[in-house]
C-alpha cells in the first residue's frame, strides 16, 4: 500500500515536469495555431546549454538557469521572426514541416557536437536530499523543488496571460489576428514574443531535466509526445489543465513501470488514447482546436 | 401567360471534354513505358549492388508516393508512417516464422491487416485537429513501437532474423532471390503509382483536388471530406504496410528500432517529398532522384548529412513550396502523367434552347 503511494507521488511529481514541457507547446498553440514539432528537441537543446554554462562557470545547474531562460527566449524570438512567421498562414502543411526540419536539424546538430553519449548535470547534495513524510513515505527534495517551480510557471504564465499587456496582445491575436492588427498590434512582433515566453519555460524544463535524469540528442521526439499527450489530456487552452495532463501521464507511467519496466511509456501512451477515445476534447478545454 | 413576351435568347453552348494529356504527357508516358523495360530487365544488365540500390530506390520512391497522397493531396500530414511500415515488416516475419505462411503470401497479408489497423487508429487520431493529428501519428507508431518490443516470439527489443528455412522457401539459390525480390520492388512500386494514378483520375482525385486546394468549399459543394480522408488514410495504410513488408524481407531482419524508425521511414520521406514537389505524382520521383544522388555523395558524413537535408527542405518549403517539379510546372507547363483536367472547347454549337434564360 505504502509502496504504491510512493509511486502515485513520484508520478504526480514527474507530472510536473511534463506539465512545463506542455506549458509551452500550450501557449504558442494558443496565440498562434502552431504546433512545434521541434519543441522536444528545444528541451534538449536547453539542457545541452545548462551542460556548456555549468561546466564553463564551474557554477550549481540550477544557477545556470540565470543564464539559459534568457538565452532560450531570444533563440525563441530570433527563430519566430526570422523563420516560423513565414510559414503562418490558412495552410497548415509549411508549419508543421518546417518545425519538423528543425527538429532534425537541432538533433543531427547536437549530436555532430556533444556525440550519441548520454549526459546528466549534478547538483551536488540536494539530488540525494528528501524530506521524510513519516509512515515510510519520503519525496526527494529535488522532485519537490521542480513541481513547486512547475506550479509557479503555471501561475506566472496564467498571470501574465490575463493581467498584463502583452498577455492582452496575445489573447488578442489569438481571438482575431486581423483586428488585432487594425488595433496597433504587430502580430509578427506579438508571435515572437509568444515564441520567446514558450522557449523561456522550455529553458527551465531543459535545465530541470538534465538535473534529474540522464539525455543525449535523441530524445526530444519523446519528450515533445509527453508534452502533446499533456496538452490534449488536459484541454486545449487551460494552462491549470496541463498540469492535470502531466500528472496524469506520469502517474500512468510510474504505474506502468512498476508493473514491469517495459510498460513504463506504454502506460503513458495507453492513458493518454483512452482520454482521446472518452473524452476528445480533453479534461478541461477552453478554446476550440 | 403574361403579356410581354420575351424573344428566347439565342446563345453559345459550347461543346466541351474534359481532357487530362498534354503534348508532354504522351512523352511522359511513353518515356516511363521505356524506363518500365528497361528497369524490368535490370538483372541482365545490372549486378548485385545496382540491383540492391535500385529495389531499395523503388521502395523510398513508393513510400514517398504513398505519404504526398496523404499530406499533399489529403492535408493529413503524418509524421507517423513508419508505423505501417513496421506494421508490415512485422506481420510479415510473425505469419513467416509464427504462422509458417509463405512469405509471397504475407505481403498482400501485410497490406490487409495494415487497412484493418488503420481503421480504428483513424477512428482516433481524426479526433485530432489539423496540427495535432500530426504529433497523435507520431504516439500511433510509439505505441506500435513498444508493442513490438514486447513481443518475445519475435525476440522482444533486439528483433529476429528470417529463419533459413523461410529465406530458401523465397527461391532456392540467392541470385533467384535477389532477382525476385527485385522484381517484386519494382512491381509493387507500379502497383503504387498505378493505384494512386487510378485513384486521382476517379471522383475521388477530383474530391481530393477540391479538399486541397479549400476545404471549406469542396465541403460546400457536397464533397464528404472526411470519408474521403478516411478512405486515403486506409488506402496509404495498406501500400505502406506492403512496401515495409518487402523492405524487410530484403533486410531478412527486424527489430523495432529499426522497423518503427522515424528518421528513415518518417524523416526521409517527408524530406524526398518537398524537395521533389509535394501535392503532384511527379515530385517523389524526382524527390528521391535527388536524395539518392546526395546520398551516394554524403553518406559518410552520417548525422550531418541529416542536418542538410533538414536544412534543403526548410529552404525548399520556404522560398519554393512546390518543390522541385512544382517549379517546372509553373514555368514549363510541364507533366509527365496525365492528370491534371483540362477543359477543352471542341466546336461551338449555336442553340435556341435559353429555357434558363426565358421569361424573366
Amino acid at each position: 500500500m505504502m509502496e504504491w503511494l510512493n509511486i502515485i507521488i513520484q508520478g504526480v511529481l514527474v507530472g510536473g515536469l511534463y506539465a512545463m514541457f506542455a506549458a509551452g507547446l500550450s501557449l504558442i498553440f494558443g496565440v498562434m495555431r502552431l504546433v512545434n514539432i521541434a519543441h522536444g528537441d528545444l528541451i534538449v537543446l536547453a539542457a545541452y546549454l545548462a551542460v556548456v554554462v555549468t561546466e564553463g562557470l564551474g557554477i550549481n545547474p540550477l544557477l545556470s538557469l540565470v543564464i539559459v531562460v534568457p538565452l532560450m527566449a531570444l533563440i525563441g524570438y530570433a527563430l519566430q521572426r526570422g523563420i516560423l512567421n513565414q510559414t503562418l498562414g490558412p495552410d497548415l502543411l509549411p508549419p508543421l514541416l518546417v518545425t519538423f526540419g528543425l527538429s532534425v536539424i537541432i538533433q543531427n546538430g547536437l549530436l555532430e557536437l556533444f556525440t550519441a553519449d548520454s549526459r546528466r548535470l549534478q547538483a551536488g547534495p540536494i539530488e540525494v536530499a528528501s524530506i521524510h513524510l513519516g509512515g515510510g513515505l519520503a519525496v526527494g527534495t529535488l522532485p519537490l523543488i521542480q513541481f513547486a517551480v512547475a506550479i509557479a510557471v503555471i501561475v506566472a504564465l496564467q498571470f501574465m496571460f490575463y493581467r498584463t499587456a502583452l498577455g492582452r496582445a496575445f489573447r488578442a491575436t489569438s481571438d482575431d489576428q486581423a483586428v488585432a492588427q487594425l488595433v496597433g498590434l504587430d502580430n509578427r512582433h506579438v508571435f515572437a514574443l509568444a515564441m520567446a515566453v514558450s522557449l523561456a519555460v522550455v529553458a527551465i524544463a531543459g535545465v530541470f531535466l538534465a538535473v534529474r535524469a540522464n539525455f543525449d540528442p535523441a530524445i526530444g521526439p519523446a519528450r515533445l509526445i509527453f508534452g502533446f499527450e499533456a496538452v490534449i489530456m488536459g484541454g486545449l487552452g487551460s494552462m491549470w489543465g496541463t498540469l492535470v495532463g502531466g500528472i496524469i501521464l506520469g502517474v500512468a507511467q510510474a504505474i506502468g513501470a512498476q508493473i514491469d519496466p517495459g510498460w513504463q511509456l506504454l502506460a503513458g501512451h495507453v492513458a493518454f488514447l483512452l482520454v482521446l477515445a472518452v473524452r476528445p476534447q480533453g479534461l478541461f478545454p477552453k478554446v476550440q482546436g | 401567360m403574361s403579356a410581354t413576351h420575351v424573344e428566347p435568347a439565342t446563345h453559345v453552348d459550347p461543346v466541351t471534354r474534359v481532357e487530362h494529356t498534354t503534348p508532354s504527357s504522351r512523352i511522359g508516358v511513353a518515356l516511363a513505358g521505356a524506363l518500365l523495360v528497361v528497369l524490368a530487365a535490370a538483372p541482365a544488365w545490372g549486378g548485385r549492388q545496382d540491383l540492391h540500390l535500385l529495389a531499395e530506390f523503388y521502395g523510398y520512391v513508393a513510400l514517398a508516393s504513398l505519404w504526398n497522397l496523404l499530406a499533399g493531396y489529403a492535408g493529413l500530414v503524418s509524421v507517423g508512417q513508419q508505423a505501417y511500415v513496421g506494421l508490415g515488416a512485422y506481420v510479415l516475419f510473425a505469419l513467416t516464422i509464427l504462422a509458417g505462411v509463405h512469405p509471397l503470401l504475407a505481403l498482400p497479408l501485410a497490406g490487409v491487416i495494415g487497412a484493418l489497423v488503420a481503421v480504428p487508429v483513424a477512428g482516433l487520431i481524426f479526433r485530432l485537429r489539423g496540427h495535432y493529428f500530426a504529433i497523435g501519428t507520431w504516439v500511433v507508431a510509439e505505441v506500435f513501437r513498444l508493442l513490438s518490443s514486447q513481443i518475445s516470439a519475435l525476440g522482444g527489443g533486439s528483433g529476429i532474423s528470417l529463419p533459413i528455412g523461410i529465406v530458401t522457401s523465397v527461391g532456392s539459390s540467392r541470385q533467384a532471390r535477389e532477382f525476385l525480390i527485385y522484381w517484386l520492388a519494382l512491381a509493387i512500386l507500379v502497383a503504387v503509382l498505378g493505384a494512386i494514378f487510378l485513384l486521382l483520375r476517379s471522383r475521388y482525385g477530383l474530391a481530393l483536388t477540391a479538399i486541397r486546394d479549400n476545404e471549406l468549399a469542396a465541403r460546400s459543394n457536397g464533397v464528404d471530406a472526411t470519408r474521403v480522408k478516411l478512405v486515403v488514410y486506409v488506402v496509404t495504410a495498406f501500400g505502406t504496410a506492403i512496401v515495409g513488408a518487402l523492405i524487410f524481407l530484403q533486410k531478412l531482419r527486424v527489430s523495432p528500432d529499426t522497423a518503427f524508425s522515424v528518421n528513415d521511414w518518417t524523416a526521409f520521406v517527408i524530406f524526398i517529398t518537398v524537395i521533389g514537389g509535394i501535392g503532384r505524382l511527379e515530385g517523389p520521383l524526382i524527390g528521391t532522384i535527388v536524395f539518392f544522388a546526395l546520398r551516394e555523395t554524403l553518406a559518410e558524413r552520417g548525422s550531418l548529412y541529416l542536418l542538410m537535408l533538414g536544412a534543403v527542405a526548410i529552404a525548399v518549403m520556404l522560398k519554393a513550396p512546390k518543390g522541385i517539379w512544382g517549379f517546372f510546372v509553373a514555368r514549363f507547363g510541364w507533366q509527365l502523367l496525365p492528370l491534371e483536367r483540362r477543359l477543352t472547347i471542341l466546336q461551338p454549337r449555336r442553340s435556341k434552347g435559353g429555357s434558363d434564360h426565358g421569361n424573366a
